[in-house]
């Protein structure tokens, strides 16, 4: 593989040494299981939480003269995701063993694809910032290739004093394993790429994400240079399950990397491991160590073989993709690109974004699910899916500020109602007195109320209009908000003879 | 020796229908010439006579409620390769110590839907891997056949040599097999019995313990080429579980006996003709041709050029694929484990006390040729020469040869324990040297018995066919079998 340098090295992102500036260089695999209900050559379930060794069959556990069957469905999420990743589809591909023993490896070796992936090279776009005029930069990073392959079981070792127990219901579950080219500069840059692909492959329903239970692990490798100078000795940080913990690993990597290389010495090619609790990497084995895994087409399955209209046919039921769906959030909805972006960060904020804005203003349903439900939800320290609110009950809330019959105040109270208490918001509107005074008479006695008791006021306000405004809180005030603020408005200036 | 257990399969399935013989008479006939000669054949490594006999009577209900299959009743031995609920299945290894399987293999689960009856667990060389049976954790078979006036013990070939010689010395009235590089055909020569191969595919190999999974085809072994026709169409299946068996139907085999080589063409390929073949295994050659041309065939020479890489290149294939296919064995979930410090101590403990010398010679070989730098030159060139020996083959048969005929073996059986060979394995391989091809290449090959050598030993010509072609195969290997005739040994034991 000759390796391009896509990009152009950039101070805001060097990290400055004693000898000068460098430059980090990373590259990640990222293991994604694929959402299938059975693995990837056996009927056993794929299902999360099961009681040990519950998820095997006579295949997953290698019994002898076994053989694997390819599921379908795994091989549609794999040719899904490369659609989702603009990715060459690779029509005929093959599966190959990956030898070496494990005791939770029952075949001693590991179906995957070598020299010959499903999909080939693709791209993704992450966006990094904002920056602080409040900006965001598009960074296009390219995809070398995705491949599937079998996960392996679970040792523990802390189950028997002297023995350890293996765990089969992962092996043989399916994973896609999705290599970027070496295009990252920053550990921001690398947690931005993670996040923008577990958003796409929740889009595709290919991988459910969820990096505690596993679903997404990444092979992280970092390599530091003189900024645009070669390419470094690179080390691979092994199964980090977060992104914060990504992110922590390279910045340590780095600095350990640069803090070598400037006391004149040189970088080991080796694998290491990075410590959440000390935040550290540390060597796992050297290159020395590495094992030879003895790849050879597997001789058990023909080459995976499909054709276009395979292809086109999942193509042309793909979901929508986060990218799209942000550009039809501006173009169409008139979003910006600042909501539209934290709209479509997540699948599920989007799909409840959707629907709350089905038929309304999109606009004011964005503000609403922005700053109210998703700032209240954070608070709560609440994810979407917690959301005690629903979107019909939200554009309920919208349709009434819409209407006239609550202002955006009173909004904001039955919010806070439905959110503590439930209900339907209109009801809650009649039920509990929240409409909105619109009649002009009972608006007109408060505003004389409010000019007979301020005559000071009155006075100022013909020299200077813009204490019309204090007087219209006043308003409000007495009429406990209920009071239509345009109207309120517009009387106040008649009476007070302020001219529009 | 009973009369009941000379009768072919063909034979007793007519008696068994003419109700003139129950299943439970004919199965516990094979059961007492079992427990009389195994101890000196060493045949079988389990027998299960309760099994069988309960088998029988079920068979013979069948036969009385009108719903007799297509081997009902029929006696069988089965090789320790194949998996069989709950009995014994080791593939003859100490590593795979008391491994009673939970689940049945297809092959012979479409024998026991057929209605055949399991006598018990054939005698094979170790994984699979041997021409003389001597490998087996069990010991070694005896060939039921003798050199005339000789005592000296012959073995059986192998890798299927329980099933061979359970089966010319009427053990079992038909045995299944397999075969790799010529583990059905080589002991079918050696023992005076008929072995096919059939095209990769044709038979599921779900259940059947993996040596060489490119390589691997299952198949029988028969006293003559009608029941091997038999036995071979209920063996066959296209198989959802095993991803490289074939979706063709399962042809009716017995139809093409009797059938006539009127005009078709027989290739005899030059290549075949090795330096050092005794004058009696050409001999038996030009007999075969002989009688195939005066059933009308026409014999033509032909040249399959990249025959002598055929062997050398199997010596790369078959152990790569075996080295990884028994990594499974490893002393963590069933079999033999001898505990150790720690996982590796295990590992090694396992491995080194439950794998035979020979055994471990070819994962050594296997894993060698597989590895970092090796791969290209080895393995990788290997599998260039499988697609011209492949080539080789479409070339002819495209020329419109309808069938090949050869020797099976460049020799007769040998005695136990040869020394020359026994020193050096590459002889032991070179027994292999005219099936082996047929293997790289996938496609069906049948031994049938042609005569004897001048020691009185049992000799076997190879027919090799198209792909999926076995139809052809019984339909010339029956001219031969009548030109021929049939060989017996005399009961020494």
């Amino acid at each position: 593989m000759t390796i391009v340098d896509t990009r152009t090295p950039e101070p805001k992102r060097f990290i400055p040494g004693a000898t000068g500036d460098w430059e980090i260089v990373i590259g990640l695999e990222v293991h994604a299981q694929v959402t299938s209900k059975s693995k990837l050559f056996s009927g056993a379930s794929t299902e999360f939480g099961k009681a040990p060794n519950a998820n095997v069959s006579l295949v997953d556990a290698a019994m002898p003269g076994m053989l694997p069957v390819i599921n379908e469905e795994c091989v549609k999420q794999a040719v899904r995701t490369g659609l989702g990743l603009k990715a060459q589809i690779n029509k005929r591909s093959i599966f190959d063993r990956k030898n070496y023993f494990y005791p939770d490896l029952p075949q001693g070796y590991q179906i995957s694809q070598y020299k010959d992936p499903i999909v080939g090279e693709g791209k993704i776009v992450i966006s990094v910032g904002p920056d602080r005029k409040g900006n965001f930069e598009d960074i296009e990073i390219g995809i070398e290739r995705l491949h599937l392959e079998q996960d392996a079981g679970k040792s523990m070792h802390d189950q028997h004093p002297t023995m350890s127990y293996v765990d089969l219901n992962r092996s043989g579950v399916a994973l896609m394993e999705i290599v970027s080219k070496p295009d990252l500069r920053s550990a921001d840059e690398a947690k931005a790429y993670l996040t923008k692909l577990r958003t796409i492959l929740r889009y595709l329903g290919t991988c459910d994400g969820n990096m505690d239970e596993g679903s997404m692990r990444a092979d992280v490798n970092v390599s530091v240079r003189q900024p645009g100078g070669a390419f470094g000795t690179r080390c691979e940080i092994k199964n980090v399950n977060s992104i914060r913990f990504v992110g922590q690993a390279i910045e340590f990597e780095a600095r350990r990397q640069i803090a070598i290389l400037e006391q004149g010495g040189t970088i080991d090619q080796e694998t290491r491991l990075f410590d959440p609790s000390k935040g550290e990497t540390r060597s796992m084995r050297s290159k020395e160590d590495a094992h030879d895994y003895r790849y050879f087409p597997d001789p058990d399955l023909l080459p995976l073989e499909f054709d276009d209209a395979f292809v086109a046919d999942l193509a042309a039921h793909l979901p929508e993709l986060p990218d799209d769906k942000k550009n039809r959030l501006i173009g169409d909805l008139g979003l910006s690109a600042y909501d539209a972006s934290i709209l479509v960060s997540d699948k599920a904020i989007a799909d409840y974004f959707e629907k709350a804005a089905a038929g309304r203003d999109g606009k004011m349903v964005a503000n609403w699910v922005i700053n109210d439900l998703l700032g209240a939800l954070n608070k709560n320290g609440q994810g979407i899916e917690e959301t005690p609110i629903s979107p019909a009950q939200l554009g309920a809330i919208v349709d009434l500020i819409k209407e006239g019959t609550i202002s955006g105040k009173i909004a904001k109270d039955l919010f806070e109602i439905v959110w503590n208490e439930g209900g339907d918001p209109s009801e809650l509107v009649e039920t509990r007195g929240l409409k909105q005074v619109t009649d002009t008479g009972a608006i007109e006695g408060a505003v004389d109320e409010v000019i007979a008791a301020n005559p000071d006021k009155v006075e100022q306000a013909k020299a200077k209009p813009a204490l019309a405004g204090w007087f219209v809180g006043q308003v409000m005030k007495a009429t406990g908000g209920k009071a239509n603020p345009q109207a309120v408005n517009a009387l106040v200036k008649t009476k007070l003879g302020i001219e529009e | 020796m009973s009369e009941l257990t000379k009768l072919t399969i063909a034979e007793a399935r007519e008696k068994l229908r003419a109700r003139e013989v129950t299943s439970e008479e004919l199965t516990n006939a094979y059961i007492d010439a079992i427990e009389a000669a195994n101890p000196t054949l060493n045949a079988y490594v389990t027998v299960t006579s309760e099994k069988a006999r309960d088998m029988a009577r079920r068979s013979d209900a069948r036969y009385a409620a009108g719903e007799a299959g297509a081997l009902e009743g029929i006696p069988l031995g089965i090789k320790d390769l194949f998996a069989t609920e709950g009995v014994h299945t080791q593939a003859c290894s100490h590593i795979l110590d008391h491994f009673e399987p939970r689940y049945e293999s297809t092959v012979t689960q479409n024998l026991w839907d057929d209605g055949a009856v399991m006598l018990g667990k054939l005698n094979m060389d170790e994984f699979a891997m041997g021409s003389s049976n001597e490998t087996s954790y069990y010991g070694p078979v005896t060939n039921p056949w003798r050199v005339e006036g000789s005592n000296r013990n012959l073995v059986p070939g192998g890798s299927s040599g329980g099933s061979a010689a359970s089966v010319a010395a009427m053990l079992c009235a038909g045995a299944t097999a397999t075969d790799t590089g010529g583990s059905i055909r080589q002991p079918a020569a050696f023992t005076g019995t008929v072995g096919i191969k059939p095209t990769y595919g044709r038979c599921s190999r779900w259940g059947i313990v993996a040596f060489a999974s490119s390589l691997d085809q299952a198949g029988p072994i028969t006293r003559d080429v009608r029941d091997a026709a038999i036995m071979l169409k209920s063996m066959a299946s296209s198989d959802p579980k095993d991803t490289t068996s074939t979706d063709r139907e399962v042809p009716d085999y017995e139809a093409a006996i009797g059938r006539s080589v009127k005009g078709m063409k027989i290739g005899i390929p030059r290549e075949y003709r090795v330096d050092g073949m005794p004058g009696e295994i050409d001999g038996l050659w030009q007999k075969g041709i002989d009688w195939l041309r005066d059933a009308g065939a026409e014999i033509v020479d032909i040249s399959l050029p990249h025959t002598k890489y055929a062997l050398p290149a199997y010596y790369i294939v078959a152990p790569a694929e075996a080295s990884s296919n028994l990594a499974r064995y490893d002393g963590v979930r069933y079999g033999l484990r001898h505990n150790g410090k720690d996982i590796l101590d295990m590992y090694e403990k396992t491995r080194a006390d439950g794998f035979g010398a020979e055994v471990k010679r070819r994962i050594m070989i296997g894993t060698y040729v597989l590895s970092a730098g090796y791969y290209d030159a080895y393995y990788l060139k290997a599998q260039k020469v499988r697609t011209l020996i492949k080539r080789d083959f479409e070339t002819v048969f495209a020329d419109g040869v309808d069938a090949i005929l050869t020797p099976a073996t460049p020799s007769a059986a040998f005695e136990i324990g040869d020394a020359e060979m026994a020193a050096d394995p590459v002889k032991m391989y070179l027994n292999d040297i005219f099936t082996v091809t047929v293997n790289m290449a996938g496609l069906p090959g049948i031994a049938v018995p042609a005569g004897l050598s001048e020691s009185g030993l049992p000799l076997g010509l190879q027919l090799i066919g198209r792909p999926f072609d076995e139809e052809t195969l019984f339909a010339t290997a029956n001219v031969v079998e009548q030109a021929a005739g049939r060989f017996t040994p005399k009961r020494w034991w």
